[in-house]
């Protein structure tokens, strides 16, 4: 372990060392959580507060601004947009990347490296603008202005990701469990059922919910494809100029919400997958 | 199925639907960007680079991607380099630096919008401390350095975790028997990170880089929320091109400058960043 250092340093130095170490991490930690914790204090308090002056810096607990938000016109059926159309990304990144991860991990295959560029392509653009040439293609076969048409823009930016992290998923459960099934009478689809399927199911969910955060969060390509359905980022966007303080507060801390949830059900997965599908 | 179709078969799909909502779409806004109706042009470009806000906005987007960067880039460093030598509440210190990772540009935007308005916490802050006794407006045209730090900050809040994250899984995979070796041999902690761990985290520091600095040219809800029509950067003209002038040629152009931008700045890191042939750990 490297834990134990023989520093000659004079102990003195070494206890400052540790102060401004400590010091840095909370400092830190502030920096990350101060702005969220002032969205809070907006959301918590009454709409008069919230445009007030100067700021309370503990919330009232006021539901106000809460009920105002429930209350506007389209913004729960905005809310309801974002859920459908995030909900259907992570379906369709998982079942159509996973099987293309499966694939990466347990074959040799002629065109694999193409393959594999493709993928990494797609990481070098600003996918987004590609919802500008689909607008257009998507009013001729009538998938404009739905849920569906953008969720299928969100699984483009999905899938890379979702490919890439099966892929190291899969690449880590070893072959020869699967050898053993074969040889004990499973077929390769029972095998991958029963053996392998059990054992990346936490990871397949790590996933799921990552393509589910990527299009949650996404407001180019819904700003530009939505019109009538538009999604809570859409929607937020659409109205930064005209809609009040408290509205757009209250909007941002329902998108900040299952952003804290999701990054905690993650946590463990974030760095694997990571680590390898950025390599 | 035999073993020899099945992996076509497995990636197929995947195949399939990125020649249909990533290449085809790609070829579409190109040529969008190159006809006005009637074959080949440039009439479109010419458009959107002689209107009078171009140059600002070029400029405004490398600037905010100049100031952010590196700045992001040098924290992350910093965090993970923290991280590392941890040993107690590493797993809660790093969900705490991640949470930004999962929070939107759009929610970011309006997360510091709350903190520089008029009736904000920064200047509830110094109205508290003395320093003005009424609430100023900090984010008008008479303030372009003020609203450019706030949108900077947004983003260096935002998007220093996805960096860090990467960072992190490529330090994890240094083998410590480089630091223990360069430890036996006196090495100091600074020539430690700049002797191991910046050479060895090359391939990291290009991904980290590459995804940033093409996410920092798309920079648009920040800007929309902070700065709105005060701070023009590329890809919010490219949504009034669409939307506000319903000019979609011209819309097309601007993505594919934007995309010539982010392939120009992808090539010229994965130059600058190249790992040697073999040198990997």
């Amino acid at each position: 372990m490297t834990s134990v250092t023989t520093d000659v340093a004079a102990p003195d130095a070494r206890k400052a060392g540790k102060f401004v170490y400590v010091t840095a991490v909370v400092l830190l930690c502030a920096w990350v959580l101060v702005p969220i914790y002032f969205l809070l204090i907006n959301t918590l308090s009454s709409p008069d507060t919230v445009n007030s002056f100067p700021k309370p810096f503990w919330p009232e607990f006021d539901l106000g601004s809460l009920t105002f938000f429930a209350g506007f016109a389209g913004m729960l059926t905005a809310l309801k947009n974002s859920i459908l159309v995030a909900g259907m990304t992570m379906i369709m990144s998982i079942v159509i990347g996973a099987p293309a991860g499966y694939a990466l991990s347990r074959f040799d295959f002629r065109g694999k490296e193409l393959f594999r560029l493709l993928i990494l392509l797609t990481r070098a653009f600003p996918l987004p603008l590609l919802a500008l040439p689909l607008a257009v293609m998507f009013i001729q076969t009538g998938l404009d202005d739905t849920v569906f048409g953008l969720a299928l823009v969100h699984t483009t930016l999905a899938i890379p990701f979702a490919v890439l992290i099966t892929f190291s998923l899969f690449s880590g459960i070893p072959i020869e469990l699967e050898e053993a099934a074969w040889t004990l009478g499973c077929t390769r689809l029972t095998a991958f059922t029963k053996v392998v399927l059990p054992l990346i199911l936490p990871g397949i969910t790590a996933s799921a919910i990552f393509a589910f955060v990527i299009s949650w969060n996404e407001v180019f390509a819904a700003a530009v494809l939505t019109i009538e359905n538009r999604t809570l980022t859409a929607f937020l966007l659409q109205n930064l100029d005209t809609s009040p303080l408290h509205l757009k507060f209250a909007g941002g801390f329902i998108l900040v919400v299952p952003a804290l949830i999701f990054i905690f059900a993650v946590r463990k997965y974030l760095f694997a997958m990571w680590g390898i599908a950025n390599r | 199925m035999n073993a020899r179709v099945l992996p076509y078969v497995l990636i197929l799909p995947v195949t399939l639907f990125l020649c249909l909502f990533f290449l085809y779409p790609f070829l579409l806004v190109s040529k969008q960007a190159f006809s006005t109706g009637s074959g080949f042009t440039l009439d479109n470009f010419r458009e959107v680079t002689s209107y009078w806000k171009f140059p600002t906005t070029l400029r405004n987007t490398f600037l905010l991607a100049a100031a952010v960067v590196p700045v992001q880039l040098a924290l992350a460093l910093l965090m993970a380099t923290m991280v590392n030598k941890m040993q107690k509440g590493r797993d809660l210190i790093l969900y705490v630096w991640t949470i930004p990772l999962g929070i939107s540009d759009l929610a970011a935007g309006i997360i510091w919008l709350a903190i520089f308005e008029q009736s904000g916490f920064l200047n509830s802050m110094m109205n508290g401390l003395g320093i003005v006794d009424k609430p100023v407006n900090l984010l008008t045209f008479q303030n372009p350095g003020l609203v450019f730090l706030a949108i900077a900050l947004a983003e260096i809040w935002r998007a220093t975790a996805i960096m860090l994250v990467i960072l992190v899984a490529g330090i994890g995979l240094i083998p410590k028997e480089y630091y223990e070796a360069a430890e036996v041999f006196g090495a100091s902690p600074w020539k430690r990170f700049t002797r191991i761990t910046l050479p060895l985290l090359r391939p990291s520091l290009q991904t980290a880089l590459v995804l940033r600095v093409i996410l920092a040219f798309e920079i648009f809800a920040v800007v929309a929320a902070l700065g709105g029509t005060l701070f023009p950067v590329l890809m919010g003209e490219t949504y009034a091109y669409q939307f506000d002038l319903l000019n979609s040629g011209a819309a097309a152009a601007m993505a594919l400058i934007i995309l010539a931008i982010s392939i120009g700045f992808t090539l010229i890191i994965l130059r600058l960043l190249r790992v040697p042939k073999g040198a990997t750990i």
